[in-house]
């Protein structure tokens, strides 16, 4: 078939169930359709996917047997691509596109911020050895230092809870931390993620 | 010396879907199955 054939032959055909008018068709309206796009959004992927998008309203517009603009195929179909930029614009102003470049990641500004698998299993084993540690400090200390760390009390309430006042219940937690750190000196342990 | 402008106009005539996406929209078109019952139209995609 001739790619000059007429507009309304080929709708015609195409709706009567020949695939091959609509491969026509786009070859046909293609080039020129995608630069009306292009001179608008001047992104060549934004260019395809409205491209995609208006030819497949006018696939389901043809196929419903919806279509009654006999001769003015390109008018219309330029119509709805129009119509599909203006979204484009709506969309992109409520939601601006970010776009990176090679020298700059995205993924270095935003980021998981959970730890991964081998970090998580160190994490593990550092709160389990502390546990250990925690368990050898004098209970008084080591009360003040659960409450505090742990429980995230405050002096006030912890000093409320063990019938101590605020002052002492601060130098136990400076005891407890000072101790803690002479255990971990002694034993030359390596505390860290 | 008048300016040739013949870059800019290039660029958008050379503009042009590509071929993945007339794949696409011809089996999108190829699976596209519309239905019509009680005088509603139902579309439906056979892959």
């Amino acid at each position: 078939m001739d790619i000059l054939t007429e507009d309304s032959l080929l709708i015609k055909n195409y709706v009567s169930g020949d695939e091959k008018a609509l491969e026509f068709l786009i070859a046909k309206h293609n080039q020129r359709l995608s630069s009306f796009i292009y001179s608008k959004v001047n992104n060549r992927d934004i260019t395809e996917d409205i491209f995609q998008d208006t030819f497949i309203k006018v696939i389901k517009t043809l196929r419903r047997g919806a279509y009654n603009e006999e001769g003015k195929f390109l008018p219309w179909v330029m119509r709805i691509a129009h119509n599909l930029i203006i979204d484009h614009f709506r969309k992109t102003s409520r939601m601006p596109m970010f776009e990176g470049a090679d020298s700059f990641d995205i993924f270095s500004l935003i980021g998981d911020d959970k730890l991964n698998a081998e970090r998580q299993l160190i994490k593990d084993q550092i709160d389990c050895d502390l546990e250990v540690l925690v368990a050898e400090l004098p209970v008084d200390q080591r009360e003040v230092l659960i409450m505090r760390i742990y429980k995230d009390m405050s002096f006030k309430e912890i000093s409320e809870n063990t019938g101590v006042s605020i002052n002492t219940a601060l130098g136990r937690m400076r005891y407890a931390l000072i101790n803690l750190r002479k255990i971990i000196e002694q034993h030359n342990i390596v505390l860290t993620n | 010396m008048g300016k040739i402008y013949a870059t800019e106009s290039d660029k958008h005539r050379s503009a042009k879907a590509s071929p993945s996406t007339v794949k696409f929209l011809l089996d999108y078109s190829k699976a596209l199955e519309i239905t019509e019952a009680n005088g509603l139209q139902f579309e439906s995609n056979l892959n």
